[in-house]
């Protein structure tokens, strides 16, 4: 071997080398967190002050849940989301009418809003704010039956359980397609303005609902939604929010 | 002549012998290296675990029992990186409370390595994510939002690489399209780029330009729209790019009990994983590397 053939295994052997930093093997894992895994001391203690404040005011017993409520556990309407529409009307109504002389004809509510489900058993303020941890405010906006219409179609091919409040009765086709829509029991009419009650993030399109405008007036009531599931509790011993036919999908 | 033929002799075994002694300590055959990725998404401020009556979730997660599983996998591998794919605020009090302040100082104390922004992570708006930003001490990455108009400006980075025993490991984020989806008075005059050109773009520059061995994506776009699958997810960004070895998720709470594969744009095999939500889970994926052996022409072997 010469220092010339000495050289060139060299450079091989490098070039071998450096080529070679490629993955050969990958295994992934799910790792799952619970209570057999023993806590951090040092990371317990530094969250402690934090948790008794915030559990001073959170732990207040509000009400009481008969069942738990997710909202997945209906296709366009659950017993979750029509209890919020539904209190979102009661508690809204009386402070716009108060405003304005108006009422609100119905509530729309977004399926993503809430974020969380309703435990069987006690519920608390902790509850009001996992359900509704933002701090969106309840809107009440004035639309022309054309926007209605609009909310309409867009609610047709969501596909998703949006909240509507009980005075809205939508029923689809098998194939999605609008079959019936009233308001009070009455069709939709193009001249007339309704005044529909939501939040401020959905009055600015959020989810995609663009059909907030053009609008008629918006009356900002500065009373956040995960309020007004706050005051329902309070007055409420035992809830009981149910399914039922405000929003469906016929099967043929 | 003799004498000459002998120097020549022993200086090629001192070559050699040099090149060996260097070849043990980087490049040796019998040295395989592991990178341990690990991470979390959508935590939401689920800083302790769920209580026992949860009608779901019931004493699982927690940030101070996360903690110890990443000291105890740290301990077996200290090339490990910890990540987070977004939405670390809003779901708990803690962050009405304390606006994510919290969430950024138990982040930093368990040393996460890097987080990209989700949707809610604007919650209290953009001035709300920059006050906390002295709270965290790991750094942000976001290749397809644009800040340079916002208090933000700086404060993210397309990119970040890292050198774990010589294996360099490039991570950019992606953020989901924000308007419709968070109000515009919360984003301000963040500007959305589409995910894909600037996957493609991003994973060239960290492969071909920077040189990384590895190549991780760390998403917030969601994972994968079964009713639209033309909307862009994590799956149609493995789909359309190359030179990415894993893109971890968020946005759509997707529990995936392991990681996906998906085929890239020139047939590789590309990992897609998320851990759902709410800090329940910690993903870990593995990257062995070792110098001299075949890789096929799919890439490395996949254990999942």
């Amino acid at each position: 071997m010469t220092i010339k053939h000495t050289f060139k295994l060299c450079f091989l052997l490098l070039i071998f080398s450096c080529a070679s930093t490629e993955i050969t093997k990958i295994e992934g894992k799910r790792l799952d967190i619970d209570e057999t895994i023993k806590s951090d001391q040092t990371i317990e203690d530094f969250i402690t002050p934090y948790r008794e404040h915030v559990n001073k005011s959170m732990d207040s017993v509000l009400s009481y849940a008969p069942e738990t409520y997710s909202k997945s556990d209906g296709e366009l309407n659950t017993a979750i989301g029509n209890f919020m529409a539904d209190a979102i009307f009661s508690e809204g109504n009386p402070i716009f009418n108060q405003r304005t002389g108006k009422n609100i004809d119905f509530v729309l509510f977004n399926h993503g809003g809430i974020r969380a489900i309703i435990s069987k058993g006690d519920i608390t303020t902790r509850t009001a704010y996992s359900v509704m941890p933002f701090e969106n405010s309840t809107v009440v906006v004035g639309l022309k039956g054309t926007q209605i219409n609009a909310m309409m179609d867009y609610l047709s091919k969501a596909k998703r359980a949006h909240p509507v409040s009980k005075q809205l009765q939508l029923t689809l086709d098998k194939d999605s397609n609008i079959k019936s829509a009233t308001i009070h029991g009455e069709p939709i009419d193009m001249s007339k303005t309704y005044y529909v009650a939501t939040n401020d993030y959905l009055y600015n399109g959020g989810d995609g609902m663009v059909f907030f405008h053009p609008n008629e007036g918006i009356e900002i009531l500065n009373y956040k939604v995960r309020d007004v599931l706050i005051d329902t509790f309070k007055k409420t011993d035992t809830i009981n929010p149910k399914r039922d036919n405000r929003f469906i999908k016929l099967k043929d | 002549m003799k004498r000459r033929q002998f120097i020549q002799k022993s200086t090629a075994a001192t070559i050699l012998a040099g090149v060996g002694g260097l070849g043990l300590q980087s490049f040796s055959p019998s040295k395989t290296k592991k990178i341990t990725i690990l991470h979390t998404n959508d935590v939401h401020s689920h800083i302790d675990p769920f209580g026992p009556d949860d009608g779901r979730n019931a004493n699982k997660g927690g940030v101070a029992r996360r903690s110890t599983l990443v000291e105890s996998i740290r301990k077996d591998n200290p090339n490990t990186l910890l990540l987070d794919a977004g939405d670390i605020f809003q779901g708990t009090p803690y962050f009405n409370f304390y606006g994510g302040e919290l969430e950024f100082k138990l982040m930093s104390m368990l040393k996460y390595d890097l987080a990209t922004i989700g949707n809610h992570d604007f919650d209290n708006g953009i001035d709300g994510l920059y006050a906390q930003i002295p709270h965290a001490k790991f750094d942000f990455v976001s290749a397809n939002y644009d800040f340079s108009n916002t208090v933000m400006d700086t404060h993210v980075k397309p990119y970040k690489t890292f050198v774990k025993d010589g294996i360099k490991i490039g991570v950019f984020g992606l953020g989901i399209k924000l308007e419709g989806l968070v109000d515009k008075n919360l984003y301000k005059e963040t500007v959305y780029h589409h995910p894909i050109e600037i996957a493609q773009d991003m994973s060239r520059i960290l492969k071909e330009e920077q040189g990384c061995d590895l190549v991780i994506c760390l998403s917030h776009i969601g994972y994968n729209y079964k009713n639209a699958p033309n909307k862009v997810s994590d799956i149609t960004v493995a789909r359309a790019t190359k030179d990415i070895d894993l893109i971890i998720g968020g946005h759509t709470h997707t529990f995936l009990p392991k990681p996906t594969i998906e085929k890239n744009s020139i047939g590789k095999n590309v990992l897609v994983n998320q851990v759902g939500a709410y800090g329940l889970y910690l993903g870990k994926v593995d990257f062995y590397f070792e110098p001299g052996k075949e890789v096929s022409a799919e890439g490395a072997s996949i254990i999942v």
